[in-house]
């Protein structure tokens, strides 16, 4: 076990070597400048492009700027931003609880909501509530965030006036009003992302159900006479969660790194609306740190999906 | 499925839905209206949001509007191109000895007790560090053109300042003047004067002599700042706080002020006309626009796309096949509707033109232009462009006149462009419509042969202006010596790849005349040589960049020559 841990973080590095190199290249070469707005400016000469591009490091060759950056990161300096000129590392740790709260709570009630409707329309299958519930989850994956979200917006803030749909980051949650204020402008981007990834992860789970109910296992196991309840939850479900939590694990890296399109919809300042506001503004030391950041995040928890898999399934052995 | 069976699941889905409406509910219920907790605070709404507090530094005009807030310039321009000062005590002229004679210097002075936020005195020696610090090269400052005709800036004493031209300029406002005229503190900056410009912590802490001083800023996605306590005028700024939150996009930004009511003010909301109308209607906000010298054109390329030389293609040494031909563009000129364009797709922020100058407004041609197809067709059928092979698209020596006509992503340049493809399709040209992702469309890398200076295309459409009083700089875009090329990466303003030694020479008369009513004349002379006796340029929309405000906000006044916060101080809210 431990040696093959070694050995999984010794192939890690290489990997995240090579991700690193073809992402800056990519970065280097793609089309884009921090300066874009200012093309028709008649007071941007040449000499002040040139200029800026020295202060921002951008005139020497590639290959140095890798090493230098590399060599930077592994000292824990993610490097400046061009646009607002502070330590990417600030930016990131501004935006991380604001993702960690919309995201992450997204997140969690979808695995609360996913995992037993999923595992009760399997159990019904073909039944009224089994109907509904994939009809809903087949919604719920099929519409776009970007659609839903503007939707929401519409129903919600513009007629009904229930919510704000500019979501207020000043806000410090002091008591039960800022409290409220806090869930109310969190509802809405919240509940775009349950309703994409809890779909999702509902018919995964009931597929999953689906799979395990008719196995020989569970015959014995009901033929023994043991209730339903102690069959569906001590025999299937332990092994139809197997899968799950794999794909729980995989997916937890999109919680740190943001959900692109929905904190762009609502104004959520995370890290998603950060890494698309810095890739149209050409701001590539930012867009560098957050992909590799993502990059060493699904590494990691590749790893952890790997370990937990023979932590649940004991047949699983390690060997390499 | 049995009738029985449904109903009673219908029942138990109802059961699960009333908490769900309770929860709600209560929600709705506990939430007291944004606007009834926080009359003093003013919330400003940027669909760009500001990631940078230095103007000198700025990435765009986003963090100059932010930074205007903190920072002020010596003067500025009113609406009516009139200067208002700011830091000085009176504008110069040549009547009260500030301006010299030969108008080879300026003197200002400025006003006495002023102190920075910090509480430390402004003084001439900081505008002297202002001026060192943008002319760096180390720093890298983007107002750094604004600055290249001065010889020396000296403090004469606290309170004066002489600014020494190199050559005599009539264009002694600009520098320390308006959007690029902001003035730093030197006892903050001085150690920053350098390649370590960036690293200063006041690029995102700034300390000015503004209304406002910041309290919290995030980078790109809010600012929040404060009444300034040692702003020298008594009982100014009227809001103790302003919220300035960055992000989203124009037309929900306009949502938010005109519909909803979540924000006080939104900047630059150019929308469809048709769905600021809509929004409008709600009888919340209104649209403010600012009136501008921001021209949207079609830029005409006279060297040819198509055919490639020493790595590169629309080099200048190759002609374009027709677009030469006076003709030509002629023809084009008379088929672009403009008023269709300006009724239907910008409404209140946009008025046909034929104007290259647009502001200030006695240096406006009123050049003319007019809609007409039908002679339009005349002329190309007598420069012998006519559909010799029946194929719907007029020829002319086995050359079709076929065109790309490229412009960035946006839903009303994309209009415009359908525009007018169909209406140069009635006279026999095909024009091939472009769109390219707006950050890839401007910017400035060499590589990157899809931006605006490489103009792989016949036509393009963008929008750009003189950004102070003074169109020197904005008149050289047409000369030869600009046009850009793989020599100079494709980085100086000629894109058209026009030259003409008759433009060349009445810019350089322009340059060495200094008398200001024979230079207002000769400005007029060369746009109307530009849209209308050479058509080197297509004017088409004098554009206003539409601001949206709540009806509760008063005192918004916008000038062309300054940034919209630029009197923040005199905005108040209605009760």
């Amino acid at each position: 076990m431990t040696r093959y841990l070694i050995n999984r973080l010794f192939i890690s590095i290489p990997t995240l070597l090579a991700i690193s190199i073809v992402v800056f290249a990519i970065l280097a070469l793609a089309p884009g400048d921090p300066m874009a707005e200012f093309a028709t400016n008649p007071a941007i000469t040449a000499e002040v492009r040139e200029n800026i591009r020295r202060s921002l490091g951008l005139d020497q060759p590639i290959y140095i700027r890798y090493v230098k950056w590399l060599w930077a990161f592994l000292r824990g300096d993610m490097g400046f931003s061009f646009n607002s000129r502070s330590p990417v590392v600030n930016l990131i740790l501004q935006r991380l609880p604001t993702t960690l709260w919309v995201v992450g709570t997204a997140y969690l009630l979808a695995a609360l909501l996913a995992v037993p409707l999923g595992v009760i329309s399997a159990l019904k299958r073909y039944t009224f509530f089994d109907q509904v519930v994939t009809t809903l989850a087949f919604v719920g994956f099929s519409l776009p965030t970007f659609f839903t979200g503007i939707l929401f917006i519409i129903i919600f803030s513009v007629q009904l006036r229930w919510f704000p749909f500019i979501y207020n980051s000043t806000l410090r949650v002091t008591d039960w009003a800022s409290f409220v204020a806090q869930v109310r402008q969190s509802i809405m981007p919240v509940m775009v992302l349950v309703l994409f990834q809890a779909a999702v992860l509902m018919r995964f789970v009931r597929a999953s159900m689906l799979e395990q109910m008719n196995r020989d296992y569970v015959r014995t196991a009901r033929a023994k006479g043991l209730r339903n309840f102690v069959v569906v939850n001590r025999h299937i479900l332990r092994n139809a969660l197997i899968p799950v939590v794999t794909l729980v694990a995989l997916d937890i890296p999109t919680v740190f790194t943001g959900a692109l399109v929905t904190e762009q919809i609502f104004r959520v300042p995370g890290i998603g609306a950060l890494l698309v506001d810095s890739i149209f503004r050409g701001d590539t030391p930012v867009v560098m740190a957050i992909t590799f950041i993502y990059a060493i995040l699904i590494v990691i928890f590749n790893l952890v999906a790997d370990i937990l898999y023979g932590i649940l399934d004991p047949r699983v052995q390690y060997t390499h | 499925m049995s009738f029985k069976r449904l109903k009673m699941q219908l029942v138990k889905l109802r059961l699960l839905l009333i908490p769900l409406f309770v929860v709600g509910g209560l929600l709705v219920h506990h939430w007291v209206p944004a606007q009834a907790q926080a009359d003093d605070t003013l919330r400003l709404l940027y669909w760009q949001a500001p990631t940078l507090l230095n103007p000198h530094l700025s990435t765009g005009t986003k963090d100059f509007e932010a930074s205007r807030l903190v920072y002020e310039p010596l003067a500025s321009f009113d609406a009516r191109g009139e200067m208002v000062p700011f830091l000085a005590a009176e504008i110069p002229s040549i009547e009260n000895g500030g301006v010299a004679e030969d108008l080879s210097s300026v003197t200002w002075k400025l006003k006495s007790g002023v102190t920075w936020a910090d509480g430390e005195p402004f003084t001439a020696d900081d505008v002297v560090f202002t001026y060192e610090y943008i002319s760096n090269p180390e720093v890298g400052a983007i107002t750094s053109e604004y600055y290249t005709d001065i010889a020396s800036v000296e403090a004469l004493d606290p309170t004066t300042v002489k600014i020494t031209f190199k050559e005599p300029t009539v264009a002694w406002f600009v520098p320390f003047v308006g959007t690029n005229g902001m003035i730093i503190p030197k006892h903050i900056f001085e150690t920053y004067n350098g390649p370590n410009s960036r690293e200063a912590p006041a690029n995102l802490a700034p300390i000015g002599t503004g209304p406002y001083i910041t309290e919290d800023v995030k980078p790109g996605d809010v600012i929040v700042y404060v009444a300034n306590e040692n702003f020298r005028e008594e009982g100014k700024p009227f809001f103790k706080r302003v919220e300035l939150k960055g992000g989203g996009d124009a037309t929900s930004a306009a949502r938010a002020v005109l519909q909803t009511g979540d924000a006080d003010y939104a900047w630059n909301t150019q929308v469809e006309a048709a769905v600021l109308t809509q929004l409008e209607a709600t009888g919340i906000g209104r649209i403010v626009p600012k009136p501008g010298p921001n021209m949207e054109r079609i830029v005409i390329n006279f060297s040819d796309p198509n055919v490639e030389r020493d790595g590169q293609r629309s080099h200048k040494d190759v002609p374009h096949p027709f677009l030469t031909d006076l003709n030509v563009r002629k023809a084009l000129s008379l088929a672009m509707d403009r008023q269709t364009i300006a009724d239907q797709l910008y409404g209140v922020a946009g008025t046909p033109t034929n104007d290259y100058v647009l502001s200030p407004e006695n240096l406006r041609a009123n050049a003319p232009w007019e809609f007409n197809l039908e002679e339009a067709a005349k002329l190309l059928d007598e420069a012998g462009w006519v559909d010799s092979n029946n194929n719907g698209i007029r020829d002319k020596d086995g050359v079709e006149m076929r065109m790309v006509f490229q412009t960035s992503v946006n839903p009303v340049r994309q209009k415009t462009q359908e525009i007018i493809k169909q209406d140069l399709g009635k006279i026999g040209i095909d024009l091939e419509l472009k769109s390219i992702d707006a950050s890839i469309f401007f910017d400035s890398e060499p590589n990157n042969p899809d931006n605006l200076g490489h103009f792989y295309a016949d036509l393009q459409m963008y929008t750009t202006g003189n950004d102070n009083p003074d169109p020197t700089g904005y008149m050289r875009r047409y000369i030869c010596e600009e046009i850009a090329q793989k020599e100079n990466n494709w980085s100086s303003a000629n894109d058209s790849r026009y030259c003409n030694p008759a433009y060349d020479a009445m810019y350089a008369e322009l340059v060495a005349m200094t008398d200001p009513d024979a230079r207002d004349e000769q400005v007029k002379k060369m746009n109307n040589f530009l849209t209308v006796e050479d058509v080197a340029v297509i004017p088409l929309i004098d554009r206003a960049s539409p601001a949206a405000a709540a009806n509760s906000i008063e005192g918004i006044d916008l000038t062309p020559w300054d940034l919209e916060p630029w009197n923040i101080k005199d905005w108040t809210r209605k009760s």
